[in-house]
């Protein structure tokens, strides 16, 4: 009896410490990041949309979320996260690291001359989205596997 | 003994011959009688431009990487990656010698639509002749007006690198006839205008079937797997399933499914992707209701 006790709590440590480092994994940290881009651009979209008032609040935490996680995004592609844990990254992001890295940064760039010029109403929000979308299909495009 | 060999083998090559000429007559290209491309009138260029959206042209025959207005120069170039060898797509701008601009609308449109070069030849289905056969004289006719007022090119791309036996030309008919046909790839209900829309531009123009549709060993479409999804052709990854029944669209809403052909955004905000990068900057070109059309479509077909 104790014995099994004992067996189950490894059991449960090991899974409970699989599911931390899995979390830190740069396969899973990179997966939040665009998650959290796309939230960013989901709360910027449903304004241009009208489907939600217009919220400079949100606005500038949208605008700022998207920057700040393109920056930091390429730092999440060290040698040896190639593969693993569902990874639609592509072979060709090690392959062009450079340019992989600009157009994460230009996506940084872009949020942050939007943000410069503080989109004030519904039509400047959505005209913003047409600077910053195309980033998106422009990486995935080339960097992104779907499998 | 002599003269019954003599016959057997003078029957043999008769028969040869015959099954040769059945062959030939089964597998010979087929090109639209001229009076289908007769008195069509001046080509809507308007109209021209929307077609050669849907159609998506720009995505092959375009100059690899090429960005803005320079991706109306059809030079061709790209090489096209398949299990049968390297296809090398030809450059269709209106120059006359390096392009098409010498071709008349006859030529042009059995090539589309019929997959029949200007030499009477058959060409390869990576051409998507079999989704453009759908196209109708009219949109061909607009699409070879406009066409023919884009820039024209010199370059003069390689010829296909194929291995035997996919170099045989001839060989393309007995494909045709296994596999081409205009005839509509499932049935739905076209008493709908939207729907019967949305089927034109999704089998035809569209031409969607041609990577979301898995195809046999010979390169033929599977049958009862319309748009069901595929490997990708150009290597890792898949295609989805763009049926009601796939896991990452059949939750869409219709709207959702032309929102996203004219945004690039899945309605959880991820971003369009791959190939389809080309292809949704194409359907964003469309007029709203014909992306209204596809997504309609899309919705009525039979969930996989």
């Amino acid at each position: 009896m104790k014995l099994k006790t004992a067996l189950f709590a490894i059991a449960f440590t090991g899974l409970a410490m699989g599911a931390v480092t899995a979390a830190d994994e740069p396969q899973m940290v990179r997966q939040e990041m665009m998650k959290k881009v796309g939230g960013a651009m989901g709360a910027l979209a449903g304004i241009a949309k009208g489907e939600k008032p217009y919220d400079a609040a949100v606005v500038t935490a949208s605008l700022t979320t998207m920057s700040e996680t393109a920056k930091a995004f390429p730092d999440q592609f060290p040698a040896g996260s190639e593969t693993g844990m569902d990874t639609e990254a592509s072979p060709k992001i090690w392959e062009n690291m450079e340019d992989f890295k600009a157009k994460a940064l230009k996506l940084g760039a872009d949020a942050d001359a939007v943000l410069a010029a503080m989109p004030a109403d519904q039509a400047a929000v959505g005209a913003a989205l047409g600077t910053i979308g195309p980033n998106c299909g422009g990486c995935h495009e080339v960097y992104r596997l779907k499998k | 003994m002599g003269q019954r060999l003599r016959k057997l083998v003078s029957s043999l090559v008769v028969f040869g011959v015959v099954a040769a000429a059945a062959g030939w007559f089964l597998t010979k290209p087929e090109p639209w009688p001229a009076s289908h491309w007769e008195g069509l009138g001046e080509a809507d260029i308007a109209n021209g431009a929307l077609v050669f959206s849907a159609g998506g042209c720009v995505s092959c025959h375009a100059v690899p990487g090429a960005e803005g207005d320079a991706k109306l120069v059809l030079a061709g170039g790209l090489p096209l990656k398949s299990p049968f060898g390297t296809f090398h797509v030809p450059n269709i701008s209106p120059d006359e010698t390096a392009g098409i601009g010498g071709w008349t609308l006859a030529e042009f449109g059995d090539a589309m639509t019929r997959g029949v070069g200007k030499q009477g030849e058959h060409l390869y289905p990576s051409f998507p002749y079999g989704s453009y056969a759908r196209l109708t004289a009219k949109d061909v006719n607009d699409l070879f007006g406009y066409i023919k007022t884009l820039p024209k090119s010199a370059n003069v791309a390689p010829s296909h690198d194929l291995p035997f036996p996919f170099n045989i030309r001839l060989s393309l008919g007995g494909w045709k006839l296994l596999f081409f046909t205009d005839k509509p790839r499932v049935t739905v209900d076209t008493s709908d205008p939207k729907i019967a829309r949305g089927q034109y531009l999704v089998e035809g123009p569209g031409h969607c079937g041609e990577c979301h549709t898995p195809r046999n060993a010979l390169g033929g479409f599977e049958s009862g797997m319309w748009l069901a999804g595929a490997p990708n052709p150009e290597g890792e990854g898949r295609i989805p399933n763009i049926t009601p029944g796939s896991k990452s669209i059949g939750a869409w809403s219709a709207g959702e499914i032309a929102s996203y052909l004219e945004t690039g955004f899945t309605p959880e905000f991820d971003s369009v992707g791959g190939s389809m990068v080309e292809v949704q900057k194409n359907m964003a070109k469309l007029p709203a209701a014909d992306r209204e059309a596809i997504a309609a479509y899309l919705k009525a077909i039979p969930a996989l």
